[in-house]
């Protein structure tokens, strides 16, 4: 028998041996005890609950997971995740039990000191208010009285953000909101009516009921995606759709994975597990992020470019994949995909250039060959390998809309084998292509290299394939070929080598080259499993676009795309509403009025907070050393005016007068509408707003923001919106342009106005930045205390949110909020607006016949060229759409005629509903009386949710099925076996338990048999074309403005600000200048439990700046001290996080720090440091402003500019110690 | 005669670890969030290198938690002995104060209501929750997260202090890796030892260790005892408070809160049956490197007729063998030989095991031309990843490093060989043979590890 300790303690055991009860063992150190547990009865007890509940979140992140809420004594007290998803087959890992830290501690916030619990007001207004409605006698007339004095604006306006709210009662505040939407709508118009709120997939009932009201009344909804810099511009360029993308569990079948500025267990926490358990079937991964990040500890392989080269390494590697898988060796897997499944085999125009040589033009299409009729012009031509001859393959744009296209719009090919390269021909002449890295300049030419392609005369025309384009564009040489070829993979001065990219990302050029080699080998070996998960570390750049055409380069030429396992995973933002085209009919009222109006946010807040006023960023920044000068001189707000007038881009407010007088006046003039206005314009007599965005007449005047935080999170170039939009302090430091710097199209008025809006209206949970701006705040319900739906493009399922407990003190949901403010605005309405026509400008719409405006994307601007403008060609589509104003909140609780008479429609499938409505009819029941009479009841939160799933493919089989039999007599080609299931799921299905979704064409994946969903797989297998030009995925894009910005192939464009960064550097002072990130937080989503006591405990405490030692040392800054950050546009106070796991010369704030928890005044504005996007401003990309051909045309969150913030520095330097709040 | 005990016990595949601390907050949530406890988290995750919660609590010779070795070659506490604990019970130097915590804070939330019409925006400032004082937050549960402030605080680390030699806090040479933590219900507890009162015991039945609420004299013995430092002191009451294995789930079937709520899907819940009379003599083997495999000896093969027989024999229900046999645990610890103890040198036979992790090559490798592909080069790469060996070996067995160079390469053995698989090549057998397993083996190991699903894990 073993002893321990000493023979005193041993007597000392043995005695207390006798004084236990239980049974002590011969060692005297083991007691077991048997019964009298009282001791334990506490955790027992606290175990103890009344019952669960199953509810989800409704924030901003790809979770969409499934959780019990326990309650107890009708309090929530805590909540864990659920674990009964549907299982996935056994052969892989299941869903459970998803979640993050982050939703385990979002309970915190029912009952916590940060809760809005009462409406609440700024207490000025409401004096002012109740003072003129008391004198007035109406609420209108008092709304108009003070905001239209412009002392009384002023007394409100700027002391907006520094406290002074007051309760007030729900009727109260209804009114109040009320009075200014009549007030507004009735003197400016209803499109300076705006409303904010996005990511409808993370709560659709939420997000529909204030979009509804918004859209009817006639106000404009803002987009989310490109604002948020989500959007991938490259998805419509490439793939014609917004973004698709595979589920998470579909990374399992990847063989390799690349985790390319996405750190997957931070921002994909209930995802990640399937990354780390596929490595354990042996697929290797590699991380490429510029910091030691959370992914990096599982990959094989790191690789630390610098930030915002990324599209640099990604060319390289394009590069080896070009040379070793299609020049050096044919690899036939990949050359079958691309000549089926992409642009590559198609001809491309050469253009003599002025400066001589060629340059690549438009593609060749039928017209060139002398085709009739209008769609001959969409119709892309490639050469027959067999035959030697020009081929027109069904599958393009020309085939889509036709009459003579229906059963041909499909990929098939018959016997055409298409001719990928011209090498055999005799001809070959160099082309002219620009180049954009550091290194251009000094090279010889300039900006430009010349490279040879093979040619032919085909029409008389000189062409090339795209293909023979894209390996000049890669430098990839071939024998014969004239021009400056790399040498080989160490030539480090040509693009777009492994050793020129180790110059530009530090990347060692044989990694590069390694890695794009097992990636191809693997696809190879694999048929396609080799993948590439993108993030916002590559996504939220000025320049993203390209460095995603260069990431879908490298997974389109290895066939990866389409494929489950492989292609691009690009997982930013939450886009993904599976039941879309029912939420889509309620959110925009599409069963009651059409179009609604739908307004790209980047370009709207650049407008309306003014930040225009400071852009000296030229249009011709972005212009190729090759372009023809189109975009000299003009700034981005000039461009935008001219997308606008042209009809490429929505914009509104959209005229500088009330759309409600215009339609008046179209209509006194006996004459159409469309042309009426279009000439009105073209003589003078009529401007578009957007061309004098600071005339009073042009404001927007009233913004509601709810299910958002636009104010603490995505409001690039913060500061800018307090001065500008909101009129009050702000540490703006920028100087507005000088006179030789202003745009050439818009008005530039002196003073740039201070207070645009009358009205900012926010309904949260929760104290934010934007709540804290507000002048009315209505308290929301949260998550565990309403009905409602969620999705996610992470999981296939769709599931519901159940209430735990009523709402709680005076809060309400956001369907119950919004119809009390429709009553109170209806009642209002009936005496101050009654039934009006409204003058809608609607832009040139995707998958709509209006992409086919304009032939070869020739830019035809009606003010340069002195022509007509034509209404849906070159000028908006002018509606006019009657609004019953006093029936508003009658409508909105009723689902509308419109459903029912002209189906539901999406991405180019109209869906006919009728047998849906009638069944809505006996599920939700009928309304009695009044404008919607024996319409289906949308009267309830649960209705709304009914109705959503019974409009929608993915979740009533009936109308998938239907959905295919519609897109097979427009392709010809078998889609029976995608949806037959006919399921119909009911939202009680959806609280039961999440449930599956349908395979239905509004998505490109399929999901029959319980397989993962991938993006496009339907695409490959059923020969459906992409929504493109060509039918296929786009490697050229021979648009106007892309061959302008020289980026009509993939290309290397280097972050901006590089130089400015050099010349902050030397006027750092005591501070230390570096490159200013804001990636997504570990400890928030977005700006939500960045301010949760539990997330706070966990990190460290309050806003943090991370940086690397050499950068801290630089500055004198230690870890935990207080610094300041510092730059042209704004403040930040914060404390530092110094870190080895930092690169030198970069610093992250993650986002969304804001300004409501532990932020000091800064010593150097002495006002309150700003929130993390305080240090950045917008700037508009003109690509993405380019509309009406093709996949180029604008749809809502579809395309767009993206509000980037990546491509920011500022100066760090270390403050006093002493903060002062 | 074998006198056997059920004990539930927990593996950690930390190869699986993604950090997000979803444990830490739902035990927090269900257990701790209450007056007393608020510096408490019976479940935490602390990144290595770092210094932990509380800071530094792997120092012994500061500590002094856990056995030693006497020179009479018989287990001792290392903070004394029952005479000496009489002694010092009233003023007890070996504790951690609250700064090793972190002084737990909250904020004037109420501001961003109340605040009048002022010169700037509210904000709500923090405010101690000891002294209710506004304060700077200097410290918190998690501050040296993801290698935070690491150039400054990680050199404390008392592991990395070990292997100093070895490391370099660069960022070409960065390495992290997560440990969660809850406590590891040890099969020779030095806290239940330390306990002056009595109040501590181990659950016959499945071994939990537990503070009888009853009996809790709050003399904190047990604070000092754990070396791992998972027993706490409330505040409120005066009593000693700890990870109770949830035992009010677990008796009803459930699974602990931070296993089922783990997204990372890697911890593994199951019985080990061992054999309660050899735990002292185990515990008190000479060579701390050989007590990884005393403590496995202790624990006894479920499907050997003897230990079934035996364990009928001390009153172990049927229903509990069959899951001893089914046990998660047992295959991880014995049939794979992946899991290791944390810290074995402590002599108190922890009960939760952890795999541990693979990492990153270091990019030397990869400029070489290093094909990750190749099983060959896999092992080869077991001495080149990132988090030395040598780091992981003194935290889970003793400071020898080959026990975990084993584990590292049966991890890339697998993947090596079930690629293979995934790619439709022919399985390749001397992949599985140069780790000492078979391909049949190493393929279940691989669905536990991969795949197994709730009831799998659990």
């Amino acid at each position: 028998m073993s002893r321990i300790d000493g023979p005193v303690d041993d007597a000392l055991l043995k005695l207390g041996r006798h004084l236990r009860r239980g049974q002590v063992g011969e060692d005297l150190r083991t007691l077991h005890q048997i019964g009298g547990r009282r001791g334990d009865v506490f955790y027992r007890d606290r175990w103890s609950h009344d019952k669960v509940v199953r509810s989800t979140h409704g924030v901003n992140c790809t979770g969409s997971c499934s959780w019990k809420v326990y309650v107890k004594d009708g309090i929530i007290t805590w909540e864990a995740q659920q674990t009964d998803y549907p299982s996935v087959g056994g052969d892989r890992p299941e869903y459970e039990p998803r979640g993050c830290p982050r939703g385990a501690a979002f309970s915190w916030y029912t009952y916590s000191p940060t809760r809005v619990r009462f409406p609440y007001a700024r207490g000025v207004l409401v004096e002012m208010y109740r003072e003129a409605k008391a004198r007035l006698g109406d609420p209108v007339a008092a709304w108009a009285e003070i905001t239209s004095d412009p002392d009384k604006r002023r007394r409100y306006q700027s002391i907006r953000g520094k406290g002074g709210l007051v309760r007030v009662t729900w009727e109260e505040a209804a009114e109040i909101v009320a009075a200014a939407h009549v007030h507004t709508i009735k003197t400016y118009g209803p499109d300076r009516v705006a409303g904010f709120s996005p990511i409808p997939a993370m709560s659709m009932a939420s997000h529909a009921v204030g979009a509804r009201f918004i859209s009817m009344i006639g106000g404009t909804m803002l987009s989310f995606y490109d604002w948020y810099a989500d959007l991938p511009v490259a998805s419509p360029q490439v793939f014609g759709d917004q973004t698709d993308v595979p589920e998470s569990a579909d990374w399992w079948d990847a063989a390799y994975l690349m985790l390319w500025g996405s750190n997957v267990p931070v921002t994909r926490t209930p995802d990640a597990h399937y990354m780390a358990e596929a490595r354990y079937r042996g697929q290797k991964v590699v991380v490429m992020a510029p910091d030691y990040n959370d992914a990096a500890k599982f990959a094989d392989e790191w690789l630390a470019p610098h930030p915002g080269t990324d599209g640099a390494l990604a060319m390289a590697m394009g590069h080896v994949i070009l040379k070793e898988f299609f020049v050096e060796r044919e690899t036939p897997h990949f050359v079958d995909y691309v000549k089926r499944f992409t642009d590559l085999p198609f001809l491309v125009r050469l253009r003599e250039h002025d400066g001589g040589g060629y340059v690549p033009g438009k593609f060749l299409t039928a017209a060139d060959l002398g085709e009739e009729g209008e769609e001959a012009a969409f119709k892309t031509v490639l050469l027959d390998r067999r035959t030697g001859e020009p081929v027109v393959p069904g599958g393009s744009l020309g085939f889509r809309y036709s009459e003579e296209g229906q059963g041909r719009w499909n990929l098939d090919l018959g016997d055409v084998d298409p001719t990928l390269t011209l090498i055999d021909e005799e001809e070959a002449v160099p082309v002219s292509l620009p180049r954009f890295d550091p290194a251009a300049e000094a090279e010889d030419g300039g900006g430009v290299l010349h490279r040879g392609v093979p040619v032919r005369r085909v029409g008389g025309h000189l062409v090339t394939t795209v293909f023979d384009l894209l390996l000049a564009q890669y430098g990839v040489g071939r024998d014969g070929m004239p021009g400056q070829w790399p040498a080989g993979y160490d030539d480090p001065a040509v693009p777009y080598t492994p050793a020129w990219q180790e110059k530009i990302t530090s990347v060692p050029a044989a990694a590069a080259a390694r890695i794009a080699r097992e990636f191809a080998r693997n696809a190879e070996e694999s048929k396609g499993r080799s993948m590439i998960i993108l993030g916002a570390g590559t996504n939220h750049w000025f320049h993203s676009d390209t460095m995603y055409r260069a990431f879908l380069a490298l997974v389109t030429l290895t066939g990866c795309q389409g494929v489950n396992g492989g292609g691009w995973a690009h997982y930013v933002g939450q886009e993904k509403c599976r039941p879309i085209t029912g939420w889509a009919q309620l959110a925009f009222g599409l069963d009651w009025k059409r179009p609604p109006r739908q307004m790209i946010g980047t370009a709207y807040f650049y407008l309306h907070t003014d930040q225009w006023r400071y852009d000296a960023h030229t249009a011709d920044v972005v212009a190729s050393p090759l372009g023809s000068g189109v975009f000299n001189g003009k700034t981005s707000v000039d461009l935008l005016s001219q997308s606008a007038r042209m009809g490429w881009m929505p914009s509104y407010p959209t005229f500088n007068r009330n759309s409600l007088d215009l339609a008046d006046e179209a209509e006194a003039s006996g004459r159409e509408a469309g042309p009426y206005i279009a000439e009105q314009v073209q003589a003078g007599e009529l401007g578009f707003a957007c061309e004098d965005p600071d005339a009073p007449e042009n404001w927007p005047r009233v913004l509601t923001v709810w299910r958002a935080n636009l104010l603490g999170s995505s409001a690039k170039g913060n500061e800018y919106f307090l001065r500008h939009l909101l009129g009050t302090d702000s540490s703006v430091r920028a100087e507005e342009l000088g006179p030789d710097q202003r745009p050439k199209d818009v008005t530039w008025r002196e003073e740039g106005p201070r207070g645009k809006l009358d009205l900012l209206l926010s309904l949260d949970f929760r104290m934010t930045s934007t709540t804290l701006f507000s002048d009315i705040v209505l308290p929301a319900a949260t998550w565990y205390e309403k009905h409602d739906l969620s999705s996610t493009d992470m999981h296939p399922f769709v599931h519901a949110f159940t209430p735990a407990i009523d709402p709680p003190w005076q809060t309400r949901t956001d369907f119950a909020a919004f119809h009390a403010i429709a009553k109170a605005f209806s009642t209002l309405a009936r005496t101050h607006l009654g039934v009006r026509k409204d003058l809608v400008a609607a832009p040139l719409l995707h998958d709509t016949p209006d992409e086919l405006a304009n032939p070869h994307g020739l830019v035809r601007d009606w003010r340069e060229t002195g022509q007509t403008p034509v209404p849906g060609r070159t000028f908006p589509k002018v509606v006019v759409v009657e609004r019953d104003y006093g029936a508003i909140a009658e409508q909105m609780a009723a689902l509308g005629p419109l459903a029912d008479r002209l189906g539901a429609t999406t991405k180019g499938i109209t869906f006919d509903v009728e047998a849906e409505v009638e069944r809505l009819r006996r599920i939700n029941g009928t309304v009695h009386g009044g404008v919607a009479e024996g319409r289906p009841s949308l009267a309830t939160d649960v209705q709304m949710c009914e109705t959503i799933l019974a409009l929608s493919g993915t979740t009533n089989g009936h109308l998938a099925a239907q959905g295919f039999a519609t897109l097979a007599r427009r392709t010809g080609t078998d889609m029976s076996g995608l949806a037959d299931e006919h399921r119909q799921i009911t939202f009680a299905d959806t609280q039961a338990r999440p449930v599956p979704v349908i395979t239905s064409p509004e998505w490109s994946g399929s999901e029959t048999d319980g397989r993962r969903y991938s993006a496009f797989t339907i695409n490959l297998e059923h020969r459906k074309p992409w929504h493109t030009l060509t039918g296929r995925q786009h490697f050229y894009l021979d648009h106007d403005w892309m061959q302008e910005a020289g980026e009509t192939m993939p290309v290397y464009r280097p972050p901006l600000n590089t130089a400015a960064l050099v010349d902050a550097a030397a006027g750092a002072g005591d501070g230390v200048a570096v490159r200013y990130l804001t990636p997504h937080s570990k400890w928030s989503i977005h700006s939500e439990y960045q301010d949760n006591l539990l997330m706070l405990t966990l990190s460290r405490g309050g806003p943090t700046i991370w940086m690397s030692p050499a950068d801290a040392a630089r500055a004198g800054i230690s870890d935990n001290d207080w610094v300041e950050a510092v730059n042209r546009n704004g403040v930040v106070v914060a404390r530092a996080v110094v870190s080895h796991r930092m690169p030198d010369g970069t610093v992250y704030m993650y986002h969304a720090q804001e300004r409501v928890v532990d932020v000091p005044k800064s010593e150097t504005s002495g006002r309150r440091g700003g929130i993390h996007n305080s240090l950045t401003r917008l700037l508009l990309k003109p690509t993405h402003l380019i509309g009406g051909y093709a996949q180029l045309s604008f749809a809502f969150n579809y395309l767009g500019p993206t509000g980037h913030q990546r491509d920011e520095i500022t100066v760090i330097r270390r403050r006093s110690q002493e903060v002062d709040y | 005669m074998t006198r056997v005990m059920a004990q539930l016990a927990m593996v950690m595949n930390l190869d699986k670890c993604i950090g997000c601390h979803t444990c830490s907050v739902t035990c927090k949530q269900a257990w701790t969030n209450r007056a007393g406890m608020e510096y408490v988290w019976f479940n935490n995750v602390e990144t290595r290198p770092g210094q932990g919660y509380p800071r530094t609590y792997q120092d012994q010779e500061k500590w002094k938690g856990g056995w030693e070795l006497g020179r009479n070659g018989r287990l001792r506490l290392k903070a004394g002995g029952r005479l000496r604990k009489l002694l010092t019970i009233f003023a007890n130097p070996l504790m951690p104060s609250i700064n090793d915590y972190y002084e737990p804070w909250t904020y004037d939330y109420d501001r961003l209501f109340s605040a009048p019409v002022s010169e700037d925006t509210p904000v709500a400032r923090p405010r101690s929750l000891i002294t209710g004082e506004p304060t700077k937050i200097r410290w918190s549960a998690n501050w040296d997260d993801n290698l935070a402030g690491a150039p400054e605080l990680a050199p404390a680390d008392p592991v990395l202090r070990k292997v100093s030699g070895e490391v370099k806090l660069e960022f070409e040479r960065a390495f992290m890796f997560y440990l969660p933590r809850i406590c590891e219900h040890c099969l020779n507890p030095s806290c239940v030892a330390s306990c002056p009162s009595g109040a501590m015991y181990k659950r016959s039945e499945d071994g939990i260790v537990l503070v009888d609420q009853d009996r809790c004299r709050g003399w904190r013995m047990c604070v000092t005892g754990c070396p791992y430092k998972k027993v706490y002191f409330n505040h409120r009451t005066g009593k000693a408070e700890k990870c109770t294995f949830c035992y009010p789930r677990v008796e009803v079937g459930i699974p602990t809160v931070c296993a089922e709520t783990c997204v990372g899907r890697l911890r593994y819940i199951g019985l080990i049956l061992y054999d309660a009379d050899r735990v002292a003599e185990a515990a008190s083997v000479k060579d701390e490197k050989a007590l990884l495999e005393a403590q496995k000896s202790v624990m006894l093969d479920p499907h050997d007729p003897e230990v079934i027989a035996a364990a009928r024999e001390s009153g172990i229900p049927e229903d509990w063998l069959e899951a001893a046999k089914r046990s998660p645990i047992h295959k991880l610890i014995f049939e794979y030989g992946v899991a290791l103890p944390l810290h074995p040198e402590y002599r108190t036979m922890p009960m939760v095991w952890y795999i541990p992790p693979l990492s990153p090559v270091v990019d030397v490798l990869t400029n070489t031309g290093h094909d990750g592909e190749k099983a060959g080069n896999l092992f080869g790469a077991i001495d080149a990843l990132r988090i030395p060996i040598g780091y992981l070996a003194e935290i889970f067995s003793a400071g020898d490093p080959e026990p975990v160079r084993a584990v590292l390469r049966r991890l890339a053995a697998m993947r090596s060989y079930m690629r293979d698989v995934n790619l439709g090549r022919d399985r390749d057998e001397s992949i599985a043979a140069e780790v000492g397993m078979t391909g049949e083996t190493i393929e279940e190991m691989y669905r536990l590890l991969a795949i197994a699903a709730y009831n799998e894990r659990y």
